[in-house]
């Protein structure tokens, strides 16, 4: 399956050694080691934003305010939730996998802009620095909605914090745009749009949300920073303006926002359920076009995070009706995962047990969502730990997850080395079943009507919190297990083979880890990528990559 | 690849093919730049629509506040700074590199005549008090008048800041215009910086009759 006769021919250093230095990496314009430098950084905050998660969860563990005051705990759920969403969740998927994978499934040498690549590497640096001198300078406790009025006429450092989101959104278009130009101009002769690999699709929707959401964020908090500098007004009820309109704003980004973290999800799930069940994809282009059908009405739901703040109740029944149209375009990739498994040859690797988690995490998490979405329900159910439950299962069930298990599938391309396999097999299992235990009993406390950002809730709701606590510690032992042997299969791990999946795209037909200019020649296509052997048919999969 | 074997000018960066293909890139790079630039003004335009929706008396009261005369010269030079910026663009498909900075100065002159206008605007505003929210203290417009003078300055405040870069941006391409690293071969940076301006007299062309005219 690994026809390396094409790259051991020639001699070059692969990516990682290709030069040394510090600057060599933070001043390099190369796809894979922008993609390695997000994969630190978001790395870095992960760990940062689950101890303040951890925190949280400690407080809950007795059902008086008695470890932390009510201030700190306060500012503990506005950062882990500010630096979950825009340092982790919204750049891992697409600039750690996108970044590394995009241009190689494409057969490009890069990204159509390679200094932009890098700009928008800064860029996030310098965001994520002003949103973390938010927390040491001072009380930043809005919450990470930033809702008016509280957030324009509160004394804490917001504006610190309002900045780093602003400079961060840029980062965010600029990959969004160049992901789109190298998808149209970059792609190898061959690779036709259906002849892509269904990660491409996903991106590709996601960029298109980046680059046309963000800048209305970037608006949004503009106008709140000025509301806060010269107060324009345009917030303040009682200069005129309106609150719910921050609300709309807000919303208008951060719902599509959520697509922005659960679309590449998607795409890392459509690849590997085919490749580690070695059976071509089921309903390819309903996959395709689903994601982007995903991506538009999902730019159109943003009123249904509003359904208790007055909105009209003509707008409600609209966004309750396009809240379940979202539901059928997603069950169009759940149905063709399921039916790509059916009498599929089913690996049991690391990447597939965590597909299997994805499944059943974001089941739960997705039809949770449809219920909230039902305008009566969700009266009940608005700002109550239900609502935290389902956006965890989704959120951290379905796109963490999904992004853990594209490190596990491009881990050994990206390092050229593997990681322990039975290690990974368990913990997965334990990642499993410990996430479960933390955020299942939050939908119970939620229906009893618990309500979130509280640090004190009633006695009879300790037992629930107390099962979501321990289980929370043992998510964050198993998911520093899985940094470990993740970090110490990229230093001391085996040699991998160029294609130990037995993959059909083209990235895996380099060297792992690939040479700085990703190919030797270009690589030509007159494949899918997907073309494994029907059943009894007795042909051989045909691999994407046309030797010279 | 065939195109490889066709002549491959220097300046196409490696991970091109070939001269058509990073153009084309840069070309669609910018028109999706331009899409996201009419987002970030499309939330002020949906604060402009809500408020005078919800506040129809004191918008034409404001309106009225606001200097015609001066709004229309305005927009006549900046129509007209677009005129020389396409010269400017179709000179260097021609290769016509002396015309295309002669006709990039009058721009930029154009630009800052614009900006000398629009100040000339904001300091009679600030001298009569029809400042942003709670600075808002003239007597001529009652019911929320703050408001609308908020989202007045902060549409042209925003208006004004990009044709700042865009005057920046010229300046850059008359010194790579000087160093010849333009001519009609490599004309997609003056094309993208041409687009930029006429994005920033569209936007314009909005901004004068919703803030001026409208009744």
């Amino acid at each position: 399956m690994s026809d390396n006769s094409h790259t051991d021919a020639h001699n070059e250093p692969d990516y990682l050694r290709a030069s040394t230095g510090i600057k060599s990496w933070l001043f390099s314009v190369d796809h894979k080691r922008i993609g390695v430098m997000y994969l630190i950084a978001t790395t870095l905050f992960m760990m940062l934003g689950g101890l303040m998660a951890l925190g949280i969860r400690l407080e809950l563990f007795t059902a008086s305010g008695d470890l932390i005051d009510a201030d700190t705990y306060n500012r503990l759920f506005t950062l882990h939730g500010s630096v979950m969403v825009f340092l982790v969740i919204i750049p891992a998927a697409p600039a750690v996998i996108g970044n590394f994978v995009l241009p190689l499934m494409l057969g490009a040498k890069d990204v159509a802009f390679p200094r932009l690549n890098l700009a928008s590497f800064h860029i996030y640096m310098i965001g994520a620095i002003f949103l973390i001198a938010s927390m040491i300078l001072g009380s930043f406790d809005t919450g990470w909605t930033f809702y008016t009025p509280y957030s324009s006429t509160t004394n804490g450092p917001v504006a610190w914090a309002l900045t780093g989101v602003f400079i961060l959104g840029f980062s965010s278009i600029l990959t969004g745009l160049n992901f789109i130009v190298t998808i149209h101009k970059m792609r190898a002769p061959g690779m036709t749009w259906f002849r892509m690999p269904l990660l491409l699709w996903s991106l590709y929707a996601t960029s298109a949300v980046q680059l046309l959401a963000t800048p209305v964020l970037a608006i949004t908090v503009l106008l709140l920073f000025l509301e806060r500098l010269v107060g324009i007004g345009i917030f303040d009820p009682s200069l005129g303006g309106d609150p719910i309109l921050f609300q709309h704003f807000f919303w208008f980004y951060s719902h599509p926002a959520v697509y922005i973290m659960i679309l590449p999800a998607f795409g890392i799930i459509s690849e590997l359920v085919s490749v580690h069940s070695q059976r071509k994809i089921f309903g390819y282009k309903g996959i395709a076009l689903s994601s982007i059908s995903i991506a538009i009405v999902g730019s159109l739901v943003w009123g249904h995070h509003m359904f208790t703040s007055g909105q009209s109740i003509y707008a409600n029944l609209v966004f309750s009706f396009l809240t379940f149209f979202v539901a059928i375009p997603t069950a169009i990739k759940v149905f063709s995962w399921v039916a790509t498994l059916y009498r599929g040859n089913i690996q049991i690797t690391p990447p597939m047990m965590y597909v299997f988690t994805f499944m059943a995490l974001f089941m739960i998490g997705g039809l949770t969502g449809v219920t909230l979405g039902a305008l009566s329900l969700d009266v009940h159910l608005h700002d109550t730990y239900f609502v935290v439950a389902h956006f965890h299962y989704v959120m951290m069930g379905g796109g963490i997850l999904a992004y853990i298990a594209g490190l596990h599938h491009w881990w050994p391309k990206i390092f050229g080395r593997m990681y322990p396999q039975k290690l990974a097999r368990i913990t997965s299992i334990t990642v499993f079943l410990s996430f479960n235990l933390t955020f299942f009993p939050m939908f119970i406390v939620g229906s009893r009507g618990m309500p979130r950002r509280y640090y004190e809730y009633v006695e009879s709701f300790t037992w629930l919190n107390q099962l979501a606590t321990v289980g929370a510690f043992f998510l964050g032992t198993s998911l520093f297990v899985t940094l470990g042997y993740l970090i110490w299969g990229a230093i001391r791990g085996p040699a991998a083979d160029n294609n130990p999946w037995g993959a059909l795209s083209l990235e895996w037909h380099t060297s792992s880890p690939p040479i700085e200019h990703n190919f030797h020649g270009q690589p030509t296509v007159d494949a899918g990528p997907y073309d494994y052997p029907e059943e009894s048919s007795g042909t051989d999969s045909s691999s994407q990559w046309v030797p010279a | 690849m065939s195109e490889d074997s066709v002549e491959r000018p220097a300046w196409v960066e490696p991970f091109f093919h070939s001269a058509d293909q990073q153009r084309s890139a840069a070309s669609l790079g910018m028109w999706l730049f331009l899409g996201q630039e009419i987002l970030f003004f499309s939330g002020l335009f949906m604060a402009y629509i809500a408020y005078r929706w919800m506040y129809p008396d004191t918008w034409l009261a404001g309106a009225d506040l606001l200097n015609k005369q001066l709004g229309a010269l305005n927009t006549v030079v900046l129509l007209t700074s677009s005129l020389t910026m396409a010269l400017a663009v179709r000179a260097t498909e021609l290769g016509e590199i002396s015309k295309v900075i002669r006709h990039l100065w009058a721009t930029i002159g154009l630009g800052v005549v614009f900006l000398v206008i629009k100040s000339v605007e904001y300091s009679h505003k600030i001298h009569e008090g029809m400042l942003p929210g709670f600075h808002f203290s003239s007597d001529g417009l009652e019911n929320n008048g703050g408001l609308f003078f908020g989202i007045y300055f902060a549409l042209t405040g925003l208006h004004a800041l990009h044709v700042i870069i865009g005057l920046g941006l010229m300046g850059w391409l008359i010194a790579r215009c000087k160093k010849g690293l333009v001519n009609e071969e490599r004309y997609v940076l003056a094309e993208n910086i041409g687009l930029y301006w006429h994005l920033v007299d569209l936007v314009w062309i909005f901004l004068f009759p919703m803030l001026y005219l409208v009744r």
